[in-house]
């Protein structure tokens, strides 16, 4: 594989999670439990969107057709899309939207930590600046996953349904395939089974403090890095893409 | 040649103090040099070029810092351009004494020092009150009104106030 596919690839699917999370937490902006999580959500919206959009800009130069960043937002189909399927997995209650954070910040900093050593200086710089943000992230997660796991009889029992339901997707965080390996030979980019580890050791941490365990799963979920997405997505962009696909051009 | 370079530099100088004093539209009370955010301005083919490190990578206010950095520029005789320089990333260790005490004086609690560690942020940090200068803080919230951030409350004065947030 030739290394401007593989980053590029690279590129969309990184930019695809973020903003994907990133549209989801903003779903949460004034239906927040309290007021400051209304604050806080649609903040880790924007930290993740933000980072879409620089991941989305450089893609679009690394391809050199002239795609800018809302063109790869707005004018992509479902199959196109290459996020995890646990980014996409619908906010549920608070309870999965803090666990879904906490699962997805958990493996992005390390990465992002990883992937400030990239050769590639662009990449280098978009992760500099990640990797703080998503510090952020588990620690907001983090503590409210642990609040709410140690917490009452319903908490702990809405904790646990989203541990259940969430921990099928955890594996595809981890998965390598053609376009990783390359990057990783190419010095481009980190090998994302190698991070399993210190993700294994947030969570037992967050998970010790919340009296939460992990399950065993048995069949774990893939296929969004292939385009092989669940039929929330397709919802979702709808959302996302009404403007463009409604009114095909139209600017602010 | 020596002239011209004299020239140069005057004109590297002026319009740097043009960029230079752009204010931060959320946070009025400092400017984006105080923030370290203007990294340079060169005269390069007559054209100024400001090189601009955002903040957070969603700050709202980033087009529109760079916008108001060119329209300052322009106002100031300049053709200008702007780019954006994304590495080395920005930290909050960039705000300059200057802005940090400005900070303090509007009522925002500068950030604590030394950002560069990640795990840093894990760990208890003191924040004093930016108005009666007390260290019995506690945290509110982790994000306030804006993305840069967090909400604080002051045990000993009782005041709620801004804390700069460290990345």
């Amino acid at each position: 594989m030739q290394t401007r596919d593989a980053l590029l690839e690279l590129l969309l699917r990184l930019g695809d999670d973020c903003l994907i999370l990133g549209h989801r937490v903003s779903e949460w902006c004034g239906h927040a439990p309290i007021l400051e999580e209304d604050m806080a959500l649609p903040n880790m919206g924007l930290d993740l969107i933000g980072q879409a959009r620089t991941l989305y800009t450089y893609a679009g130069e690394v391809e050199g057709k002239g795609r800018g960043e809302d063109d790869l937002a707005y004018l992509r189909t479902d199959r196109e899309y290459r996020n995890l399927l646990l980014v996409e997995r619908p906010n549920g209650d608070f309870a999965h939207t803090m666990l879904r954070q906490l699962y997805f910040a958990a493996f992005m900093e390390p990465y992002w930590r990883k992937m400030c050593a990239s050769k590639d200086e662009t990449l280098a710089g978009i992760a500099g600046k990640a990797v703080k943000e998503m510090a952020y992230h588990i620690r907001h997660a983090g503590e409210w996953v642990i609040r709410m796991g140690d917490g009452t009889e319903e908490s702990a029992r809405r904790m646990a349904d989203a541990v259940d339901a969430l921990s099928i997707y955890i594996d595809e965080l981890f998965q390598t395939d053609d376009v990783t390996d390359t990057l990783v030979a190419a010095g481009i980019a980190p090998d994302p089974s190698g991070l399993r580890a210190e993700w294994d050791r947030t969570i037992d941490m967050v998970f010790t403090e919340a009296r939460l365990k992990l399950p065993d799963v048995s069949y774990p979920q893939t296929g969004g890095r292939s385009g092989l997405h669940g039929e929330e997505l397709g919802h979702l962009l709808s959302e996302l893409q009404y403007m463009q696909r409604t009114y095909p051009g139209m600017k602010w | 040649m020596s002239v011209v370079s004299i020239d140069h530099a005057n004109a590297q100088k002026r319009a740097w103090n043009a960029a230079a004093a752009v204010p931060d539209p959320e946070v009025p009370c400092v400017t984006v040099a105080d923030l370290g955010m203007l990294r340079s301005v060169e005269i390069v083919d007559n054209v100024a070029v400001a090189k601009v490190s955002p903040t957070y990578s969603g700050c709202p206010a980033t087009l529109a810092i760079e916008m108001a950095i060119e329209a300052a520029l322009r106002d100031a005789g300049f053709e200008a351009r702007i780019e954006r320089v994304m590495s080395p990333a920005w930290t909050t260790d960039w705000i300059t004494e200057d802005g940090r005490e400005k900070l303090r004086a509007y009522g925002i609690a500068p950030p604590v020092k030394a950002a560069n560690s990640v795990r840093a942020l894990f760990g208890e940090t003191t924040v004093a009150c930016p108005r009666c200068g007390s260290t019995e803080t506690e945290r509110i919230s982790e994000f306030g009104s804006t993305a840069c951030k967090a909400l604080y409350r002051c045990k000993s004065c009782a005041e709620p106030f801004d804390y700069f947030k460290c990345i």
